[in-house]
């Protein structure tokens, strides 16, 4: 479209990112703060965070939640992938739609019926609910989101370069592991990456899920916020949203580099 | 059929049946059931080893009774109709403030545009529970922003905004937001710059050009962003339970609370069956919507 960048744009995007990230910078800066009252500047301190530190509960729930997360996006991949693959190469089966059905109304699904969908099946067949029946959850609606990521990639790559390597002796399988996955790997990863924090964040379905044995750190955060502000929860909070952002900034620092080389590779292949 | 064709539909194919549709199913089937005092406190339970007669017996003891006592307490059909009066209005409002970020967005220079996408996305990959409890301090009699109306003299009094329904649009409105101006940015990118250059050549003034040509032509970004976030924020419990009062009706907390607090299965299975036949609406028309997209794009 053409650009006129006016000072109305400007105000739009100031007040916009300012709205964004102004609770997020208070929450920062109140982390840091010695009193115990949230809404009182009381000089600089760092006990909370050496608090939290102490507190085992707040642990104990952290390593739930990463081992819930590393399993579930793991296996989410792994089934996104080849969900995706099924959809997009699988030609012509039975149940085709009720299949694709499958894959997209998770993502539109409330998360109060996904759990309590899950608890019901769970009770049923009387398995005992703990960090693997959490992991049996998350792999479920994470690998719909990983299979909506990777078929978009499948979609759009060139199917000859597959066929290229079937005419050429290869297996299928083969040229799935030496053509198809590196050209999706990147979709794969960020497909891996969102199951990750899709799983870090959720607090609803793994409720349902959790029963009394395992308590996630959403859960745990939950559960204290309720009773109000408290400046342990800052503290955590500020952790977490500091880890996204190197996280994020790096990955995007990565792939720019990555489209770059790409870029250059193409011309220098040109030239010769 | 060769066996990895068969092994590669049959793994993510089953892993859905059995933890999607056949939850679903069981949800289902106890929204027909009654309560009881029991473990599971729900009959009949199936019991295969009667046989035939007892699969009889099964069926003939599911009713809709649930479903007809939703219609009788008020607090049901009152929890519906706020939900979609609370979603309804934060959609407009996130609209409303998304709508210039994506536009500003869209007019930046090419240098400008990444930041402000990575900018847009970033809240969206932080913890959701982190955004929502942010507000809490803000909001809240002594919190930040009635620390500033009063300082600026507007206010004497505190205003009580936490734990009413203003907090609960404030907290959508934050959450949803990037959800909003993504697809409305995609939309404003992909448009032509020369329609408006004919538009004022035409003699256009700038607004009557945003208003005849950029703003119908964003539409399709605009009705993508709004069931992005209605839907989600209908079934919504974290904003209600945190930000909203007591007298905050919505019904995934409503569903919540039947579950855990009053352990009545059967009602909180046919709590959640009501809830996906009211979204199967939106859900089919946001669908609609994006087949259409993807049909123009081609």
């Amino acid at each position: 479209m053409s650009r006129k960048f006016t000072w109305f744009n400007a105000t739009a995007l100031t007040l916009g990112f300012a709205f964004l990230y102004l609770p997020m910078v208070i929450l920062i800066i109140y982390s840091f703060n010695e009193s115990k009252l949230v809404t009182v500047w009381a000089g600089f301190s760092t006990k909370w965070y050496g608090e939290l530190m102490q507190n085992d509960a707040f642990l104990s729930a952290a390593l739930v939640t990463l081992k819930v997360a590393a399993l579930s996006s793991t296996f989410a991949a792994i089934l996104g992938t080849m969900a995706a693959y099924v959809l997009v190469r699988g030609g012509r089966f039975m149940g085709r739609t009720l299949f694709s059905g499958m894959i997209y109304a998770p993502l539109v699904m409330p998360e109060v019926i996904t759990g309590l969908s899950l608890l019901l099946l769970f009770i049923s067949i009387g398995l005992d609910r703990g960090i693997f029946t959490i992991v049996l959850a998350h792999t479920t609606f994470a690998m719909c989101y990983v299979s909506v990521v990777v078929s978009s990639r499948l979609v759009t790559f060139d199917k000859s370069l597959e066929e290229a390597a079937l005419d050429l002796g290869c297996s299928p399988f083969d040229a799935f592991i030496s053509v198809t996955l590196p050209i999706i790997a990147p979709a794969v990863i960020s497909g891996w990456l969102l199951a990750f924090t899709l799983s870090l964040d959720d607090l609803v379905i793994a409720s349902f899920a959790a029963g009394p044995s395992a308590t996630t750190l959403p859960m745990k955060i939950f559960s204290s916020v309720r009773l109000g502000v408290s400046p342990e929860i800052n503290a955590l909070s500020t952790i977490m949203i500091s880890i996204v952002t190197v996280g994020v900034i790096t990955a995007s620092l990565i792939s720019k580099r990555s489209i770059g080389q790409r870029e250059r590779d193409e011309q220098a292949a040109l030239k010769q | 059929m060769n066996f990895r064709r068969l092994f590669l539909i049959a793994t993510p194919y089953f892993w859905l049946l059995a933890l999607f549709l056949v939850p679903f199913l069981i949800v289902f089937k106890i929204s027909l059931s009654d309560t009881a005092i029991a473990i599971p406190p729900y009959t009949p339970t199936l019991d295969l080893s009667g046989g035939w007669a007892s699969i009889k017996s099964f069926f003939s003891e599911l009713d809709i009774e649930n479903f007809i006592f939703l219609t009788e307490d008020s607090l049901y059909w009152k929890a519906y109709l706020s939900s979609l009066q609370i979603a309804g209005v934060s959609t407009l409002l996130t609209l409303i403030v998304g709508y210039p970020i994506a536009y500003g967005m869209a007019q930046s220079s090419d240098s400008w545009r990444p930041t402000l996408m990575m900018l847009v996305i970033l809240p969206f990959w932080t913890s959701f529970l982190i955004r929502v409890y942010s507000w809490i301090g803000i909001l809240s009699n002594e919190g930040f922003l009635n620390q500033f109306l009063q300082w600026i003299g507007l206010t004497s009094e505190p205003l009580t905004i936490l734990n009413t329904n203003y907090a609960v649009y404030i907290g959508i409105i934050y959450t949803y937001l990037p959800f909003m101006v993504l697809p409305i940015y995609s939309a404003l990118e992909k448009m032509d710059g020369s329609l408006i250059e004919a538009a004022e050549d035409l003699g256009c003034s700038r607004l009557s050009a945003f208003w005849l040509v950029t703003f119908p032509l964003s539409r399709p970004g605009m009705i993508a962003g709004c069931f992005l976030v209605f839907i989600p924020a209908l079934g919504e419990f974290v904003i209600p339970s945190l930000l909203g009062g007591s007298g905050t009706l919505m019904i995934g907390k409503v569903l919540w609370e039947e579950f855990f607090n009053n352990r009545d299965w059967p009602v909180a299975s046919a709590v959640a069956v009501v809830l996906l036949l009211i979204l199967i609406i939106p859900i089919i028309l946001f669908q609609r919507n994006e087949q259409k997209q993807r049909e123009a794009d081609q």
